[in-house]
């Protein structure tokens, strides 16, 4: 177990409030908790203060038993379950000798060995739960105690410690930051574990607190803490720090959270308010429970209801057998006299009413549960045997880590995701870009050729190695030095708020606060322009190895309505420069008009890289001269100083500058999903199970990638947004969503019929393959016919596609007692439901709201700690693994490395597990009904043989899935006709032997009716009728099967033949009795043609029904088996056209859903945050040591290029490279000494530093008007014929339903801020007062 | 699962790719089309009707004859004796006529029957002791198996043997049958008592204990013979000294229990020796001479003989061949409507298709 020990944290989530509160005196703390906390103080430094309040302490505890609870609460646990109480009643029953029918011993073996079976594998879950919680409980954190740090397990920390924290360490308990090594109190997590989000956080201590710094002034520190009692809400904090006679808010800001990574800071110090349990974690993780399946209960219920049945056999039996005794059992006397207790018939009835409970509960023997537990193992097993869900990148393959859910895989019908690290790999890459009309990154090889990866390093010894993009052009054209592309690559280098860190020359780290920043900046950094450091007021770059340093005039700050941000810097020339990087709806309206035919172009670009779902950003810049920049400066400190309405006041400030800009281009950047995940979506939706995407992102990003992954179309009739703050709103935009989508579908035969040619599309993409138009046309009926969405009552009439997106905080009010139903309702007629902004618990919630009132089988998957409470509610729960985080793993019940692996599992595995477990039961019940005498490998080999469709057919019909869903093959109905079956089987194995055994005799007058061979002749049937119906019911027989047939009928014969030998009769004269039975009927031609002629009346009526049933109405696993003979039959030899017709579809289908044109996502930096600029331009966020180097680095450079050029003398010989002779021929003088400066530095050794770079500012300041000239004389004359109207409305369009409705989210969400918005739209989109380019 | 340990790289952990874990197996997949379901149910038909008039072509050949003598003729004065268990000691004999029409020729076997007795019951059959009859020591002389309660022991403590309520309730009517050659002389029909059970039963089952120059008397002594049984097992068979003890044929005929209360069980075989017998038991009148001794009143039973001739598969036996015809005139039927409903919807395998 050497994983478990390098998890952090892996049992986090484990936790069970409940149970613990069961076993006081079991660790800690649990036992104290009793009353409702109504408020909580801390004082800080007093322990004995604290300890009056009982809070728990620190010590975590997610085991369920110790050793001496083990025993009785095991036994408990397993005893609830209804079948071990059942055989537990029997086997009492069976220890009464004059009731026992059957010896003790046939039942407590099975039953000890399922008991202990359970036990062991109990015991081992928990000792592994024990040792985490001790590895856990036992890791060591320095604890101020008197003035000194101390270390101190976790365990002991208590409640109002001051506990220091450093780098890279988990954060032990909730925490009130006090201070931090960072400036101003500053320090940063990692909320992976508990939101999933990985961009890093900026949490900031009170400013009182953040002065203490050391720990001496800590040590004294007796501030008194007074917050809300422990709860769920991540996000939320609320409390009173009273220290020295004043009070101090706190809000979630100055909390460090259990479960978070501290990052990017030295050392910090908290205090602990929440702990152990308390902790907001450990209140998200939801409960575990055990877990079963449907058909589990199913079979439970059965079992009552069999158990309800045999009473009353054995009512009817001991009734009978009174009668029986009063009327001919009293006669009988005399040969039989009554046991001395029972001395009357009503006394020997009750006993045989019991007796014949014994013999009688064959019909549920305890095989029937040690035989599912034995399937279900094996498909587990094939589970993790199965290489087509093996990753080989991660090296991981699919694990089933229970064994008791397989058959619930086929019958899911909502599937709840994760998005980040589930969906997409959380991986930001910088794709495509468009610059200046020119799009790059788009590599088609028409040979299909693997295009080659771009190296840059010996272009750029700065460039990040695990960059990657393969359009050489790009490359060129920077090299060649195209002024649009430096500027286009400047901007990137330019305008953001990424941090850098340069722990040792030229080996930078860049700390992106969003991750589709990082891709942006280090995009340019590999493109010669590299980000280099920071300063309040400065941004260090090296261009082309050259470095220079701009100074930062302002940050004009990215949110959520303006979707753009601007630098405003001033270029060591001395030149103004405004950057803009946003969303191409704001951007696009404030260019300068002779930008027309180049957005129109760039507009194509965009709805391009829209259409491939890729998150674009449009770019823009704008010179500006001194005087506008006085002037604006000027309004923007009166902005800025304003106290009313600040925040409205700047953005207008902003907007007024950020006008008649120039486009530059746009970029595109990958939100990377995982292999697969588009088609694997489809897919899934074609087999009608609906998937929910729950994320702790922002809606954007969650929107983005419903777009990319398929789920959101623009096919949709609409997509609703649900981002109310009351509960009055969300219920009015409920209702109000629900009475549209009605509307809609009312008024709509027109959107029936595009829906029927989407149908017929779906098809032609089948019929596309080979020719193959009989199943192409089977699939069209299927697929038309159920698609339209099923919702419970009046919404079952609603047709069309729709879509929700619900946020956090409106799903906290959808998810109370008396909105739930509406939200389900509205929710489940929507094909796709996105919940962003959601709490680890409220998924949970809404995993649960749709087990209660869907009655559906629901899987959630997840890959994070934040995820654990969705797996764990959810039916089934499927982790993601390979991945850091392992947590959510640990709480699954399957895992493997790749969201795609999910259609396997559900549509082969699932689909498998769920029709053998079926016909399993179907087939045990009827055996067992049919006579009771069975053998445990009937169960055995049956489970090995209900394969019914090959693998890649079950994904190339999802419809097939369908089945399980609807629970057809295995519910009362079917257990009736099996039990029905069985029955009648019965009838005719005992009637047809009695009428003809009781007269018939051997050949040698010996009569045949005597017990013994009526029971010989009667098994001997029993076992071949039952053969030949597992033979009848297996649909693929191979080698096992055989075996196993054949293997049963015969091992029948051998240990019959055995029992019946002299051997055994001699050792065990009163056990083996039946002596020569065997050979003595077996050997009669009359027992064998009563063995036919049962057999024919048995299975003659079950084949001609089988065969109507197949012949008239065919289900679809018939079809395609029919279909698949069929094509075997035409071409044998073809050879695996099968698999590539599967793939061809897949393809097929991608492309068509690629082929959506025309929507346009903006992605500004999605997760992205406001106020980082100000943070930036603050210096607060910058630590003394990188201020120091970022001043050192202005003073000193070029510093790196000395170091460089040292190197380079050193290794390489210095005229070796000829790669700078493309270079010259370029247009400007300078430039090809910088597109390659590293070899020319190498060549040139004795050239002056300082000359270096006086030539570099020169260039810098002379490629502005380069770059502005070309494109200045161009604008006009390309514009005058288009039609100004057209490409507005060009414009308009193109972005389609989807820009619009975002803007509703838009406008809906931030509703609150009327007067941003309207302030924003109030300037005008181009002023022509302002100063014009020049 | 050992192998996959000592793999290394990138794929180490990779299933093995064997067609069984893959579930590749390569498998025969029948489907139950119109080309093999419907000639096989003609095939079927056709089989059980040829089967089914062969059998009942054997079963006219045999003949049988059945006589309930529980108060037949004389036997009355027997039943009503019997009536009363004080007069068990009494001997009652009686004699009951009858005629055989047309001779029954080739082997006749002589069968009792009993209606209405429960043999089937679980604690009559359980009331045994194997290991007694197997000849064991000790399960002999000191403690039978505590299933034969209340007949283990009699009430001086003495083990009973055989013991348990099978072996008590022994049938112990007997029976001699005449033929009448004419109306004064009378033969009587010479009836093989041996050779009446399974060869397990007769050499395995059930075994004298050791005799050890005892005989057999002496063998069995220190036990009692059951409660209304007159006498001791080791005396069974006054004519055929190797017939006693627990091998009598008559006993372990009665111990093999019979699956339903009417049964009926063999008696005697028809010893062809005697020229008059040679081919059977020609046409004429018959008596049976019948020592009455097993009480059947209290239980409302009757008592019967059978005479019967058989074939290789046995007794007359008419269910047999009727069930056949019966079930293939049904098969046939069925697959009359299959057809037609094949041949009217799903030819072809057009719903397949749709």
């Amino acid at each position: 177990m050497t994983v478990l020990t390098d998890i952090p944290e892996k049992w986090l989530p484990v936790v069970l409030p409940i149970k613990k509160k069961k076993k006081a005196g079991f660790g800690g703390g649990k036992s104290k908790k009793k009353r409702t906390e109504e408020e909580r103080r801390v004082k800080a430094n007093d322990r004995e203060h604290n300890e009056k309040f009982q809070y728990a302490n620190n010590c975590i505890v997610t085991s369920k038993y110790n050793i001496l609870t083990f025993l009785p609460v095991n036994l408990f646990e397993q005893f609830q379950e209804v079948a071990n109480t059942y055989f537990l009643f029997l086997l009492i029953l069976q220890l009464i000798p004059q009731i026992s029918s059957l010896s003790w011993f046939t039942t407590i073996v099975p039953l000890a060995l399922v008991l202990s079976i359970t036990a062991v594998k109990d015991a081992t879950d928990d000792y592994f739960r024990h040792k985490s919680d001790n590895q856990v409980n036992n890791r060591q954190s320095q604890v101020l105690i008197r003035g000194s740090l101390q270390n101190e397990k976790w365990m002991n920390v208590k409640v109002g410690d001051i506990i220091k924290l450093e780098n890279n360490q988990f954060v032990a308990a909730d925490l009130l930051l006090l201070s931090s090594t960072e400036p101003h109190g500053l320090c940063y997590i990692e909320t992976a574990e508990l939101d999933g989000e990985t961009n890093m956080k900026v949490r900031q201590s009170v400013s009182v607190t953040a002065e203490l710094g050391d720990p001496n002034n800590l040590a004294s520190f007796d501030g008194e803490v007074v917050c809300e009692p422990p709860n769920n809400k991540l996000d939320r904090f609320c409390g009173t720090l009273y220290w020295r006679e004043k009070k101090y808010p706190l809000t979630n800001q100055n909390m460090l959270l259990r479960g978070c990574v501290l990052r990017n800071t030295e050392a910090c110090y908290g205090l602990v308010i929440f702990a152990g349990p308390d902790t907001k974690l450990m209140q998200n993780s939801g409960r575990t429970k055990f877990k079963r399946t449907s058909i589990d209960r199913l079979m439970n219920t059965l079992v009552l209801w069999i158990f309800g049945f045999l009473v009353c056999m054995g009512v009817i039996l001991a009734v009978g057998n009174a009668v029986w005794e009063r009327e001919v059992g009293s006669l009988f006397q005399s040969y039989l006299p009554w046991d001395p207790p029972v001395d009357n018939f009503m006394f020997s009835a009750f006993l045989s009413f019991w007796s014949y409970i014994i013999i009688l509960n064959t019909v549920v023997p305890i095989s029937l549960y040690v035989s599912v537990e034995v399937i279900r193992l094996g498909h587990s097993y094939f589970i993790n045997w199965d290489r087509q869900m093996f990753c080989s990148r991660c090296n991981t393959a699919a694990e089933s880590r229970t064994t008791t859910l397989n058959e619930e895989l086929g019958q899911v019908e909502y599937i709840f995701s994760d998005k980040t690290g589930t969906l997409t790999q959380n991986i930001m890459t910088f794709n495509k870009c468009s610059i200046n009309g020119q799009t790059y990154g788009e590599v088609t090889d028409p040979l299909g050729k693997q295009p080659k990866r771009l190296d840059f390093t010996p272009f750029n010894p700065l460039a990040n190695p695990d960059f990657c993009f393969y359009d050489e052009k790009l490359l060129e054209s920077v090299k060649v030095g195209d002024l649009h592309t430096h500027e286009f690559f400047r901007l990137l280098s330019l305008c953001h708020t990424v941090m850098s860190e340069e722990k040792s020359e030229g080996e930078l780290v860049y700390k992106a606060q969003s991750p589709d920043e990082g891709a942006l900046v280090t995009a340019a950094r590999n493109f010669g322009f590299v980000f280099r450091s920071r300063t309040p007021g400065t941004i260090t770059t090296t261009e082309m190895g050259r470095t220079v340093t701009y100074s930062l005039l302002a940050i004009l700050d990215f949110n959520n309505i303006r979707k753009r941000m601007s630098v405003i810097v001033r270029n060591p020339e001395g030149r103004i420069c405004l950057y803009c990087k946003g969303a191409d709806t704001v951007l696009l309206e404030r260019l300068h008009p002779c930008n027309q035919e180049l957005m129109s172009i760039t507009s194509d670009h965009l709805n391009e890289y829209g259409a491939d779902g890729l998150r674009t950003l449009a770019l823009a810049y704008r010179e500006l001269s001194e005087d506008e920049w006085e002037a604006w400066s000027e309004s923007h400190r009166c902005a800025d100083k304003a106290t009313d309405c600040r925040e409205d006041r700047l953005a207008a400030a902003y907007d007024k500058i950020e006008q008649d800009m120039k486009l530059l281009g746009a970029t595109a950047i990958e939100d990377k999903l995982q292999e697969g995940v588009p088609e694997t979506i489809a897919l899934l939706s074609l087999a009608n199970i609906k998937i929910w995407v729950l994320t702790g992102d922002k809606q954007e990003t969650a929107v983005n990638i419903g777009y990319s992954c398929k789920m959101l179309t623009d096919d949709m009739t609409e997509v609703f947004i649900i981002g109310g703050h009351t509960v009055q709103s969300v219920r009015q935009e409920l209702r109000s969503a629900r009475e549209r989508m009605m509307e809609l579908s009312r008024g709509k035969t027109e959107g029936m019929e595009a829906w029927a040619e989407a149908c017929f599309m779906g098809n032609g993409m089948k019929d596309g393959q080979e020719g193959d138009c009989t199943t192409g046309r089977g699939s069209k009926q299927l697929h038309c016919s159920s698609l339209p969405p099923s919702a419970s009552g009046d919404m079952d009439s609603i047709s069309g596609e729709f879509a929700l997106i619900i946020s956090g905080h409106s799903l906290a009010h959808a998810l109370e007692a008396d909105m739930e139903a509406e939200f389900v309702s509205t929710a489940c007629a929507c094909k796709a439901v996105i919940c962003c902004r959601v709490t680890p618990l409220q998924k949970a919630q809404v995993v649960e709201l749709i087990k209660k009132h869907k009655k559906a089988v629901t899987l959630a998957i997840g890959d994070g700690a934040n995820d654990v409470s969705m797996i764990k509610s959810a039916h089934i729960g499927v982790g993601i693994s390979g991945q850091e985080g392992i947590q959510a793993v640990l709480a699954s019940d399957y895992s493997f490395a790749q969201f795609r692996f999910l259609q396997r599992l559900l549509l082969v595995h699932g689909r498998w597990s769920y029709l053998r477990m079926c016909r399993f039961l179907c087939y045990f019940f009827y055996k067992n009904f049919a006579f009771t005498m069975v053998h445990f490998w009937f169960g055995f080999f049956c489970g090995f043989s209900a394969q019914d469709v090959p693998d890649h057919r079950s994904l190339e019909y999802p419809k097939l899935y369908e089945p399980g869903q609807l629970n057809l093959l295995f519910n009362k109905k079917e257990f009736f006709i099996c039990i029905t079956q069985g029955i009648y089987t019965s009838v005719v194995l005992f009637f047809v032997p009695y009428a003809v055994l009781s007269d018939a005799t051997q050949s040698n007058g010996v009569p045949l009716a005597d017990y013994q061979t009526f029971a010989v002749t009667t098994a001997t049937a029993l076992v071949i009728v039952v053969s030949v119906q597992i033979a009848l019911d297996t649909g693929f027989w191979t080698v096992f099967n055989h075996m196993f047939v054949w293997g049963s009928v015969g091992s029948y014969f051998t240990i019959m033949f055995a029992l019946h030998s002299q051997t055994l009769f001699r050792i065990f004269p009163n056990q083996f009795r039946f002596i020569g039975s065997a050979q003595n009927t077996l050997l009669q031609p009359v027992v064998w043609l009563t063995i036919a002629l049962a057999t024919a009346v048995c299975v003659v009526p079950v084949l001609a029904f089988r065969f109507l049933k197949l012949d008239l109405k065919p289900q679809l696993s018939d079809t395609v088996r029919h279909t698949q003979l069929v094509r075997q039959k035409r071409r044998k030899p073809g050879g695996r056209s099968i698999g590539g017709a599967w793939r061809g579809t897949g393809s097929v289908s991608e492309g068509r859903l690629g082929a959506r044109g025309g929507s346009r996502r903006s992605g500004y930096a999605f997760s992205h945050q406001e106020g980082f600029g100000e943070l930036i331009t603050s210096g607060k966020n910058m630590r003394l040591s990188s201020l120091a180097l970022a001043n050192f680095a202005s003073k000193h450079s070029s510093s790196w290029i000395e170091t460089l050029r040292r190197k380079k003398t050193n290794h390489t010989p210095p005229s070796t490279s000829g790669e700078c002779s493309p270079a010259p021929s370029n247009v400007s003088g300078t430039c090809p000494a910088l597109s390659n400066s590293s070899s020319v530095l190498g060549g040139s050794q004795e050239t002056p530093i300082e000359e270096e770079t006086d030539a570099a500012v020169v260039l810098s300041s002379s490629s502005h008007p380069a770059a502005s000239e070309p494109a200045e004389p161009r604008a006009p004359a390309q514009v005058a014929p288009v039609d100004s109207s057209t490409s507005a409305a060009a414009r308009t369009d193109s972005p389609g339903g989807w820009a619009r409705s975002l803007e509703t989210v838009q406008e809906a969400l931030f509703g609150r801020r009327g007067c941003a918005s309207a302030s924003n739209t109030q300037v005008p989109p181009c002023d022509a007062t302002e100063t014009p380019p020049h | 699962m050992g192998k996959t340990k000592n793999k290394s790289g990138p794929l180490a952990r990779r299933p093995d790719n064997s067609a069984f874990k893959q579930q590749r197996l390569p498998a025969w997949s029948p489907m139950l089309t119109a080309n093999t379901v419907l000639p096989f149910f003609y095939l079927l038909a056709v089989i059980c009707m040829l089967l089914g008039v062969w059998l009942l072509l054997l079963v006219q050949s045999t003949q049988e004859i059945k006589l309930d003598y529980t108060d037949l003729g004389n036997c009355n004065e027997c039943f009503d004796l019997r009536r009363n268990v004080s007069n068990a000691a009494q001997t009652c004999s009686c004699r009951v006529e009858f005629s055989i029409d047309k001779s029954l020729k080739g082997d006749v076997f002589f069968y009792y029957g009993l209606k209405n007795f429960h043999q089937n019951l679980r604690r009559y059959m359980d009331s045994r002791d194997d290991g007694q009859t197997l000849g064991r020591i000790k399960n002999l002389k000191k403690n039978p198996s505590s299933y034969c309660a209340p007949f283990d022991k009699d009430n001086d403590g003495v083990p009973i043997a055989p013991c348990g309520a099978i072996a008590n309730s022994m049938f112990n009517d007997s029976f001699t049958l005449n033929y009448h050659l004419s109306s004064s002389r009378s033969v009587p029909v010479p009836l093989l008592r041996t050779g009446l059970t399974w060869y397990t039963d007769k050499n395995v089952k059930f075994r004298n204990p050791r005799a050890d120059n005892l005989t057999l008397a002496e063998v069995f002594e220190g036990t009692r013979p059951p409660l209304y049984w007159q006498k001791p097992v080791y005396s069974l068979d006054p004519h055929d000294p190797n017939n006693n003890g627990f091998i009598n044929e008559d006993l372990i005929v009665w111990m093999r229990e019979a699956a339903f209360p009417n049964f009926k069980k063999l008696y005697g075989i028809l010893n062809r020796a005697d020229p008059i017998f040679e081919k059977g038991l020609p046409k004429g009148n018959y008596t049976i001479d019948i020592s009455y001794n097993f009480p059947v009143q209290h239980f409302q039973g009757r008592k019967g003989v059978v005479l019967t001739t058989l074939t290789w598969f046995g007794g007359q036996n008419h269910f047999l061949p009727i069930a056949y015809l019966v079930t293939s005139s049904l098969i046939l039927l069925a697959a009359v409507v299959l057809t037609v409903a094949w041949w009217k919807f799903g030819k072809d395998g057009k719903n397949m298709k749709e």
